[in-house]
């Protein structure tokens, strides 16, 4: 194993637990950091303190944790995504996933009624994972089946597609349109357990995949022809790993709302130590994309207390200049963007 | 192992069979180098011979196993191909590059051995690149560089092992370096089928030269029989005298200098003089150049002449 991912891994492992349990100390909220420590440790006092319990489980806890699967879950789509295209400036919006989550909320909210924050979540997911099956039924037909430009083709063309309906059945709702505004803000807050954990074994089946995926997706690198004749099968590996990337790029969005630039940014991050290696990538980008995740989610709740930034904003903010100076970066020449 | 090619028709959808019913045997250790003029099919003949490109008829066999019938695992298993410009992962280094030729000994339970560790040195130490081995790919020299690829194909421990232009991008240096290597890969006993664009390196470095034009093989044989001035004319449309190496006998194609008469090469050399001195009308710089070429291409004392 290469050690320098090692210890990297170790290392965001400790500090993602750190963050975590700062993400139940602080809040945007009046309840005070020392009594929510109290609690966490099992202070009897603050254990029956209704209120504390409220701030700490029910409402810091679901979110840190739909914060962590968030974040594994769109670090390891952008990794697997951008090693399927063999693009780096992939994202996890490529599959037509956030266009689809977006015009399922709208479908959900204007036609269907819905109200609760776990019925938007079940349209979101639900949309997300239809537009990326379309995209990748008609990625996987044709003559050259499972090209990286027919998957990339198809994904903007639909998402443009998605897009321009849910503007469409917007235009008439205006109810419609102030909770869809609010949805299309990616943000942590007001997240249950109970919306969260359905999502679980998901993530986790998107996880599988990719991790039985590792070595042909390696051998992708190395062009088509040399993968297909180092026994490989390019088209559909790259078919499988995007089904991969739609169950975990569906689910960060149901669970969040679309966050932009932590899919494309983790995986470059993971990149500088790991080198080529796939699985450390894997791993690595996941992580990062966790404890960004968290950390960018904490700051939310503090940047304007007692209001709270919605948490794709602020990733935004950071994504943003760190894009621009990734292209600037000598890397950008070198990483070989190729169709 | 021996590689067996029947009947082979292979081509592209809406265009004629870019290989038309070839026939082909490659016994066991022997290099064969497939060659010929642009677009006369070599390519796709390897490509369907490494099952990149389905052919439409005929069979491809190593051994006695049909290629085409093989899972795409167990033929990687007997047909290794080193493709002609393959795309190197972002800083991967040599050795982690010639890893990538264990990928058809693994699976998803059978991850790295010892067996591959093994593997993978020896192919580093057949090609002399053991000393690169913690070294980033991209930071070597093109010669080096194609030691690498040749590695990792030979860690993949197949029998038989095809080489698309192994020496297109190389100068002559190392492209003799690499056809030296392919002759030692060969003498280990595999089979080594690779296409070249260069009939001279063909000649000297391969047991069989197979000659290619329009999707059919026009010639098979040691390069010393095969290897003629007719050949070379029927394959590129040009002159050239055939001179024997001293060492060895074997044949060294020497191009003439005199202008090329390609599309038709049935032209005498007045015909040709006259074509060449059309634009002449111009200037009088070429006409100078046309008298050049016809010192050059009617040297007297020249020991095989062809047409004119």
């Amino acid at each position: 194993m290469h050690r320098p991912t090692l210890w990297a891994a170790a290392g965001l492992v400790v500090l993602l637990l750190l963050l975590g349990l700062l993400s139940l100390l602080v809040g945007s909220g009046s309840t005070p950091m020392g009594r929510a420590w109290d609690f966490i440790v099992g202070d009897s006092s603050a254990r029956a303190d209704a209120q504390i319990r409220l701030a700490v489980l029910d409402v810091r806890l679901p979110r840190t944790l739909a914060g962590v699967l968030v974040g594994v879950a769109l670090g390891a789509a952008g990794c697997l995504l951008q090693a399927v295209t063999r693009n780096p400036l992939a994202e996890t919006g490529l599959l037509g996933v956030n266009s689809g989550a977006a015009l399922g909320v709208v479908i959900g909210l204007t036609y269907f009624e819905v109200t609760s924050a776990y019925g938007v979540l079940v349209w979101a997911l639900v949309g997300g994972m239809a537009a990326s099956g379309v995209v990748l039924l008609l990625a996987a037909s044709g003559r050259a089946a499972g090209s990286p430009l027919r998957l990339v083709l198809a994904g903007s063309a639909l998402g443009a597609t998605f897009h321009g309906m849910t503007s469409y059945v917007l235009l008439g709702e205006q109810a419609t349109f102030d909770t869809y505004r609010y949805w299309t803000i990616g943000s942590l807050a007001g997240i249950k357990t109970s919306e969260t954990y359905p999502l679980i074994p998901l993530i986790a089946l998107g996880l599988l995949i990719a991790f039985c995926c590792v070595r042909p997706l390696a051998a992708l690198a190395l062009g088509d022809d040399s993968a297909r004749s180092l026994g490989h099968h390019p088209g559909r590996i790259r078919l499988i790993v995007a089904a991969a990337v739609t169950l975990l790029a569906g689910s960060a969005v149901a669970l969040a709302g679309p966050i932009a630039f932590l899919g494309l940014l983790a995986p470059y991050a993971a990149r500088a130590v790991t080198g080529p290696r796939m699985a450390g990538q894997l791993v690595l980008s996941a992580l990062v994309a966790a404890n960004v995740m968290i950390a960018a989610d904490l700051l939310a709740r503090i940047v304007i207390r007692p209001w709270e930034t919605p948490v794709s904003v602020l990733l935004a903010f950071i994504g943003g200049p760190l894009l621009i100076w990734i292209a600037r970066s000598q890397r950008m020449s070198t990483a070989g963007v190729a169709s | 192992m021996q590689l067996t090619v029947e009947a082979l028709t292979s081509g592209y959808p809406g265009h004629t069979a870019a290989v038309d019913g070839v026939d082909l045997t490659i016994p066991s250790g022997q290099v064969a180098a497939i060659v010929g003029p642009n677009g006369c099919g070599k390519s796709t003949l390897l490509r369907s011979i490494s099952r990149l490109h389905k052919p439409s008829s005929g069979t491809v066999r190593a051994g006695d196993e049909d290629v085409w019938q093989l899972t795409q695992r167990r033929a990687a298993h007997r047909i290794a191909l080193l493709a002609q410009s393959p795309q190197a992962p972002e800083a991967v280094t040599v050795a982690g590059l010639v890893r990538y030729g264990r990928h058809p000994h693994q699976g998803l339970f059978r991850q790295w051995s010892r067996e591959d560790e093994a593997a993978v040195r020896e192919a580093l130490e057949a090609t002399g690149t053991t000393d690169l081995a913690t070294r980033r790919l991209d930071h070597l020299s093109g010669g080096q560089r194609q030691r690498c690829w040749l590695a990792m194909v030979l860690a993949q421990q197949t029998p038989i092992v095809l080489l698309d232009e192994p020496t297109s991008a190389l100068d002559l240096g190392h492209a003799v370096e690499v056809l030296s290597l392919v002759r030692e890969v060969a003498a280990a006993g595999r089979t080594v089928v690779m296409v070249l664009h260069d009939l001279a390196s063909a000649a000297r470095y391969a047991d069989t030269v197979i000659a290619m034009n329009a999707g059919k093989i026009v010639a098979n044989g040691p390069a010393r029989d095969v290897v003629t001035a007719e050949l070379v004319k029927e394959l590129y449309g040009i002159d050239a005298d055939i001179l024997r190496a001293p060492g060895d006998g074997s044949p060294v194609v020497v191009p003439s200098a005199k202008a090329r008469s390609v599309r038709a090469p049935e032209k005498t050399a007045q015909a040709a003089e006259e074509t060449v001195q059309a634009p002449g009308e111009t200037a009088q710089a070429p006409e100078k150049t046309v008298q050049a070429a016809e010192e050059t291409a009617q040297p007297p004392e020249k020991p095989v002449k062809q047409s004119g």
